[in-house]
């Protein structure tokens, strides 16, 4: 362990990253506690996958520094790449080899003590024992991904990274995916992995970081990031369009009132006098709705909310 | 040797895949093999009393191992190239391998294999009348010109493999190896080309290169050209060496970032 990051396995301050004029990454700051499971949340194209390959020592970042392992991308690559391991989003396979192969060949050049060992468990351990010496030409998807994966574990990195490990997958691959990020997760491996859907870093994620525009525009675990929105939204339903307008009309001005669909949802803190108010404010223009709901807020929610808030934000400043 | 140990296990991997499509010697064979009976059966009898007193067969056997060596190494220029759009090289690229061995690797599948092609294609000439009259340490002097001649074309191709935005335009630069041969004494002595011309031929690679061959198989001696040869192929790898690994270590990691 090294002293300069603690318990850090990953340390990143103020990563640039430009292809030509456009801007990809403008600013990236992240820490990953060693043993965590940290998920890197964005949409397409938001320079999650150049993050990747900064940390994985696959390119070079303009500005910044970054450290994984306690070692400099940078300065000490040989160093970093004796403590990872990398699943990116196309399969990293030799398709001319057999599984059994491929396995071997990355024994070998990890210089593990009995490649073929280690190639025997992981067939075994990702169900590939009955394809082992067929050559990979004729796999299906889902088995090229599991070999894939197995290849990554050879070794026993330190920390795995996964660029987008479901996309492209079934439900079914996707369980599997799930579990398997979970038991290197038990296992005291630092699992740092990027993904767009809020699902997954919901259930695999200690901490997440919503990318957007080249910068980590909110960052927390799922149930901090979760308490940054209006505690309680309130749904109402109605049977007529005017009741649903005359609704709106009253609450306007006093609440986070909008429309949604047939719905009209209102934002409140959840606070009891808030709640009273939103009711007796109803209460008074003598509508009943059909329907009345409270949901609590989901990472999706707050997924959407963020990139709303920063898009008009980009908006308003290029005004 | 960590380093030596993982360009060996490079290279295990590059003969798994040429051993896996065999048909590629085939095709690397085969050009020579036509150009060779072409050349002994329908030119031969008019460019035999160009060549004094070596038998023609015996006179072009250089040329055409040569000329399978320029295919061959096409295909490693090939393989290169395609392996770096699959992902199985940015794996490479984060483990802890020095950058060299991926590239070795393919460079010495690549010679031990352009050897086998060589051996087939010298094969046929025995059957169609060639001669060799070398003793022991001559064969030896030869395979280890023409190792060290693919080896270092291997790194050429490879150096071009590594610019190439596809496969199919990696192996483009055979063309000029090809060339090369064509304008060397691989086929006909320099004795009836014009002045300019013969200015060329004599102070390019190739020359030195067939000339020892070929002074090594019929007459057992490297000859006054071996120094110039040697120079030339060691030249060749230093130089192709250098560049293609500084492209390999510049090019971005594929798949393309977003």
């Amino acid at each position: 362990m090294s002293n300069n990051t603690g318990h850090h396995a990953i340390a990143v301050e103020g990563l640039h990253k430009k292809y030509g004029d456009k801007v990809v990454l403008d600013g990236v700051d992240l820490t990953v506690q060693r043993g965590s499971v940290y998920a890197l949340l964005g949409p397409n194209g938001a320079g999650k996958t150049t993050v990747v390959n900064i940390l994985t020592t696959l390119i070079k970042a303009d500005g910044g520094t970054a450290r994984v392992g306690g070692f400099d991308v940078a300065t000490e690559p040989a160093k970093v790449r004796e403590q990872i391991s990398v699943t990116g989003q196309f399969a990293a396979v030799d398709y001319v080899l057999t599984a059994r192969e491929n396995l071997v060949l990355i024994g070998e050049l990890r210089h593990v003590p009995n490649p073929r060992e280690t190639a025997a468990e992981l067939l075994d351990r990702f169900d590939l024992n009955d394809a082992a010496d067929r050559r990979l030409l004729t796999f299906s998807g889902g088995m090229r991904r599991r070999l894939d994966i197995a290849m990554s574990l050879v070794g026993d990195a330190s920390v795995v990274f996964f660029d987008e490990p479901t996309t492209g997958l079934d439900p079914k691959g996707r369980t599997e995916m799930w579990e398997t990020i979970e038991k290197l997760a038990d296992g005291g491996t630092t699992v740092f992995l990027t993904t767009q859907y809020l699902e997954e870093a919901d259930r695999l994620a200690d901490e997440i970081a919503i990318l957007h525009g080249g910068r980590i525009v909110a960052h927390g675990s799922p149930d901090d990031l979760k308490t940054t929105l209006p505690a309680g939204i309130v749904e109402l339903e109605f049977v007529e369009q005017e009741q649903l307008a005359a609704a709106q009309s009253a609450l306007d001005g006093h609440h986070n009132v909008s429309r949604v669909d047939s719905k009209l949802v209102v934002a409140t803190t959840g606070s009891v006098a808030e709640m009273a108010d939103l009711f007796v404010r109803l209460r008074n223009t003598g509508i009943e709705p059909t329907r009345l709901t409270k949901q609590t807020p989901g990472l999706d929610d707050v997924f959407f909310k963020i990139l709303e808030e920063e898009t008009e934000d980009s908006y308003a400043s290029s005004q | 040797m960590r380093v030596l140990s993982d360009m060996w296990t490079m290279t295990k991997r590059s003969l798994r895949h040429t051993t896996r499509s065999l048909d590629t010697i085939i095709t690397v064979v085969l050009t020579p093999i036509a150009l060779m009976l072409l050349f002994v059966y329908v030119f031969g009898d008019a460019l035999e009393t160009q060549t004094g007193p070596i038998d023609y067969v015996d006179f072009i056997m250089p040329g055409v191992i040569i000329m399978t060596v320029g295919s061959g190494i096409a295909y490693a220029a090939l393989r290169l190239s395609m392996d770096l759009q699959k992902g199985i090289i940015g794996r490479f690229r984060t483990m802890p391998l020095a950058p060299s061995s991926v590239l070795s690797g393919q460079a010495l599948s690549s010679t031990l294999s352009n050897l086998f092609s060589s051996a087939l294609v010298l094969v046929v000439g025995f059957l169609v009348g060639f001669r060799a009259y070398a003793g022991v340490e001559g064969w030896l002097w030869f395979i280890g010109l023409l190792a060290l001649f693919t080896l270092a074309t291997t790194w050429m191709a490879m150096f071009f493999g590594l610019l190439a935005k596809t496969p199919e335009g990696a192996g483009a630069f055979a063309y000029i190896l090809l060339l090369l041969v064509f304008l060397s004494p691989s086929f006909v002595p320099t004795d009836s080309m014009t002045p300019l011309l013969r200015g060329f031929v004599e102070n390019q690679p190739i020359t030195p290169i067939v000339e020892t061959m070929r002074s090594l198989l019929t007459q057992g001696t490297p000859g006054e050209d071996a120094m110039v040869a040697l120079a030339w192929s060691l030249g060749i790898l230093v130089v192709f060496y250098t560049l293609a690994l500084l492209v390999y270590r510049r090019r971005e990691p594929v798949p393309a970032p977003q």
